[in-house]
């Protein structure tokens, strides 16, 4: 086919004057990271902090304004594969090529990027206490980012009260859970817990060190609140929250990752794989990330009880090659650095243990599922297209059949682009054990014509 | 057996997959419009930038192969019904022991000065699309010329572009014919708020050429001259059977089928858009150029040529569309003009973006037809209450269990309701919310 023709660039020059000068505040907040990064930002720290936060803020803030509040509440994909960096076009290579390269030297390169880390000390020293670091550092722009573009997608989504309510959660865990809580924490002198990820998709969650067994006494309150939630979040809380509402309850309204997929990583979502070879792929890779995660935690037990005298040789090794492949390149570099190429949820779908743990029991023990509407659909691909995870969700719905997928985060897109409200994100006990069997399409029999149920 | 399918629309393809299902018989699709099937109803999300053709596909290619459903992509010239062959433009031939003709629709002309120049289209096919493209670059503006589904599609096609678009309606009011009243005029607010300049009560007189022999402006029969460098002609369709006449086919309008959608001609049926039904069931059209008639007429000739001989029986009517932002959906009998043995209750939400329209008979008291505008509504649920024909006040009390709007999504029933009641002096109350609970006991049961 020569789709090449369709798909000519037109609505970059359609930008309205208001939209244009937001994304000049963004380039001045741009400028000010780079001049910061290449030295700057040692010397003038909060100068450099204040033009990069406003021109980000402001400048994101008035295009998301200027992009959709004039216009009439609805889906607004106009343009989505005509535009460069929606569209895996040059700028989303060069994106690409920009996030992974951060992603490299913060984890294995922090001195390149020093400049970016001291522009922060002075918010550290208020929120910490303490000069900046590069977590810190990149956890103040992986909140701003959830914040900004959060509420960019509620304003693209301002007619559906199911979007802006899970926007206002992630963003809401974000900042107050992943940002502001263990900044606080390190306040007082305690771990920076992150309560928002707990094992699997935390490695190091559940390790005997956590535990304080080596020292008892220094475990203070705090640290037995995390050890405690580091048990009940996973073994409790999560199975129930998860058979009530599908896993979509943790991936699309609480986790950190899941957040800045659903916000900065909402323009890409589309860029997910399709194919059945994809799917094949996932279910292979996921799991083994799990069978990897839960041998590891094994490991640290067995080596802590037995003092390193069994396996101990091969522990260290196997937690720090987990930690480069599944922890860093996985979850980071390739995870958010390839957005503009592989969508927003690669390493959610391919990788998270967490994920992982929480499809296994959607699909077995779970109420919930998304309902196909009877025979309205018109297997145009719409919601295929936009799912993140790359459901072919059409599949089912041209059928009338439930969806009931161990991936699918319920970010209930796909029902939100359908343009024939066929749909439904559903919770029922009724039928959990026999969601996918019911095919509900108009269907012919000898009978004539009906709905079977 | 070898069964032969012209056309690669959601028809062919359906009565392929369900052939495929029912027998091992030999399958061939011939389409000249593309190699392979795609959702027609999404062309215009190709243009307007949400989709890439190929995510229109429903299958992927290893799916024709795995099914073993061959796929020829050619032009049928020539159907010698006596020797059971098929002639194709590149001079190859097929022989075929059943065929199914599916070739679904043609846009209308109605012989409009002009109306083949250069840079005048329909929207039906691929072709239409690559045509649309073409002439969209430096387009000022585009005049559409009929007041349907396919039109309106067109004016958020170019509007999603920044071109300006006239929109030509003959009748007073936006799909008149069909959407009642005030449904129309919920449109056609909508489709000026979208800046699309609708000319009600206009129509196409004549297109005028420049020197190339390209469209330059239309004549409306109001005498205006309206400069354009496009003309969409979406006056509706008609079947697409040009190449079958004079042939022993027996044709109307379109290629004349009985109740098992055969025609004239032994082992020959025809389906979808191209078929007319011989006599059509109470309340339907002989010609229903409609996704989803398509796809039942698909499975029901599959099962006749695999020997489960079935009538085909469209059920009880439902449709849907989306008028830019505002979808819509249909179930049961709603007719334009309401006939005097038919009550109707109809709420509208305040932003002018919204209604539920409830038509029941009015002696009876049973419910005859929902029309939904901005909110979605369960098919299964409608379904059987309109099979059932139950009563309205039943129906009322129950409506939660329709909806089928997103979580946290406002809830309009009770205020159906209220319209209700006061309109015929009633106090009944909603009993029933929104949620797939409770939907499931109500679908299992009899009566």
């Amino acid at each position: 086919m020569n789709n090449s023709n369709l798909s000519i660039a037109h609505s970059e020059s359609d930008l309205n004057g208001k939209q244009k000068i937001g994304l000049a505040l963004v380039g001045i907040g741009l400028l000010a990271l780079l001049i910061a990064w290449a030295g700057a930002g040692a010397s003038a720290p909060l100068a450099f902090l204040l033009v990069a936060f406003f021109g980000f803020a402001i400048g994101g803030l008035l295009f998301a304004h200027a992009s959709y509040q004039d216009k009439i509440p609805g889906i607004k994909n106009n343009g989505v594969y005509h535009k460069s960096i929606s569209a895996r076009g040059i700028i989303a290579w060069i994106l690409a090529i920009l996030i992974t390269g951060f992603y490299i030297c913060l984890y294995w390169f922090p001195a390149y990027i020093e400049g970016l880390i001291r522009m922060h000390d002075p918010l550290s020293q208020v929120l910490r206490n303490k000069p900046a670091d590069q977590w810190f550092t990149y956890g103040t722009f992986y909140t701003v980012a959830v914040l900004i573009m959060g509420i960019k997608f509620i304003y693209k989504y301002r007619h559906n009260t199911y979007q802006i309510i899970r926007t206002i959660s992630v963003m809401c865990f974000q900042l107050l859970l992943a940002y502001l809580l263990p900044a606080f924490l390190a306040t007082m002198n305690q771990p920076e817990a992150y309560f928002t990820y707990f094992w699997p998709l935390d490695s190091y969650a559940l390790r005997p060190e956590w535990f304080g067994w080596n020292d008892p006494a220094s475990v203070g309150m705090i640290g037995y609140i995390i050890i405690i939630s580091g048990i009940l979040l996973p073994f409790v809380v999560t199975p129930i929250l998860t058979y009530l509402y599908g896993k979509r309850w943790y991936c699309s309204w609480v986790c950190g990752c899941g957040g800045l997929a659903e916000t900065a990583g909402d323009p890409f979502r589309q860029l997910s794989d399709k194919s059945l070879t994809a799917w094949k792929i996932e279910r292979w890779m996921i799991y083994a990330v799990l069978v990897a995660i839960t041998l590891l935690t094994i490991l640290l037990w067995v080596n802590h009880q037995t003092h390193n005298e069994l396996l101990g040789s091969i522990t260290e090794p196997y937690k720090k090659t987990y930690g480069f492949l599944i922890a860093s390149m996985f979850s980071g570099v390739i995870g958010v650095g390839f957005y503009p190429i592989m969508g927003s949820r690669v390493w959610c779908r391919f990788g998270c243990p967490m994920a992982a743990l929480l499809g296994l029991q959607q699909k077995f023990f779970s109420r919930f599922r998304i309902t196909a509407n009877g025979g309205q659909c018109i297997s145009c691909g719409n919601c295929s297209t936009y799912c993140e995870m790359g459901i072919d969700v059409r599949a089912y719905a041209q059928r009338g059949q439930d969806i009931v997928r161990a991936s699918c985060v319920g970010c209930g897109i796909c029902a939100a682009v359908c343009p024939r409200g066929v749909l439904r994100l559903e919770n029922a006990a009724d039928d959990v054990n026999n969601r996918t069997k019911d095919i509900r399409t108009m269907h012919i029999s000898k009978e004539g014509i009906s709905i079977p149920m | 057996m070898h069964i032969a399918i012209i056309g690669n629309g959601i028809s062919g393809v359906t009565a392929a997959r369900f052939i495929r299902k029912l027998s091992d018989h030999k399958i061939t699709i011939i389409s000249a419009e593309t190699e392979y099937f795609f959702s027609r109803t999404a062309l215009m999300y190709i243009y307007m930038g949400h989709m890439r053709f190929k995510d229109t596909q429903p299958y992927e290619p290893w799916f024709w192969e795995k099914n073993r459903i061959d796929l020829v992509k050619d032009y049928v010239n020539n159907i010698d019904f006596n020797a059971k062959k098929l002639e194709f433009q590149s001079g190859s031939a097929l022989s075929y022991d059943k065929l199914i003709l599916a070739t679904g629709s043609d846009s209308n002309k109605f012989g409009w000065p002009g109306q083949d120049l250069d840079g005048v289209h329909g929207l039906y096919s691929y072709q239409d699309l690559e045509a649309m493209e073409r002439c969209s670059k430096g387009l000022k503006r585009a005049v559409i010329v009929g007041g349907g589904l396919i039109g309106i599609e067109m004016a958020e096609m170019f509007h999603s572009r920044n071109i300006p678009v006239t929109f030509l309606v003959r009748e007073n009011s936006y799909w008149s014919n069909v959407l009642p009243k005030e449904e129309s005029n919920i449109i056609n607010k909508h489709i000026k708020e979208n800046h699309i300049d609708l000319r009600l009560e206009t129509e196409l007189k004549e297109i005028l050429p420049d020197a190339n022999g390209k469209v330059r402006a239309v004549i409306t029969n109001k005498g205006e001259e309206i400069a354009c460098g496009f003309v969409g002609l979406t006056a509706g369709v008609h079947p697409n059977i040009s190449f079958l006449k004079n042939t022993t086919l027996e044709t109307h309008r379109g290629i004349l089928v009985d109740n098992f959608l055969k025609t004239n001609i032994k082992d020959v049926y025809a389906i979808g858009d191209c078929a007319q039904i011989r006599t059509p069931k109470p309340g339907r059209r002989p010609v229903e150029a409609i996704w989803y008639t398509g796809r039942m007429m698909g499975e029901t000739v599959a099962y006749n040529i695999c020997g489960h001989p079935t009538e085909y029986d469209p059920g009880i009517w439902f449709n849907s569309a989306k008028f830019f932002d505002i979808e819509y959906q249909v179930y049961g009998y709603v007719p334009a003009e309401m006939p005097d043995e038919m009550e109707t209750i109809y709420w509208a939400h305040p932003d002018g973006r919204k209604s539920i329209r409830l038509n029941f008979d009015k002696k009876e008291k049973h419910i005859l037809g929902f029309n939904l505008m901005g909110v979605r509504y369960r098919h299964e649920v409608c379904e059987k209450w309109l099979r059932e024909k139950t009563s309205i006040e039943t129906v009322l009390q129950n409506l939660g269990m329709a909806n089928f709007d997103p979580e946290f999504y406002e809830e309009y029933e009770s205020e159906v309701i209220d319209i209700y009641n006061k309109k015929t002096n009633s106090n009944i109350a909603l009993k029933r919310k929104r949620g797939l609970k409770g939907i499931f006991s109500f679908l299992k049961s009899n009566g």
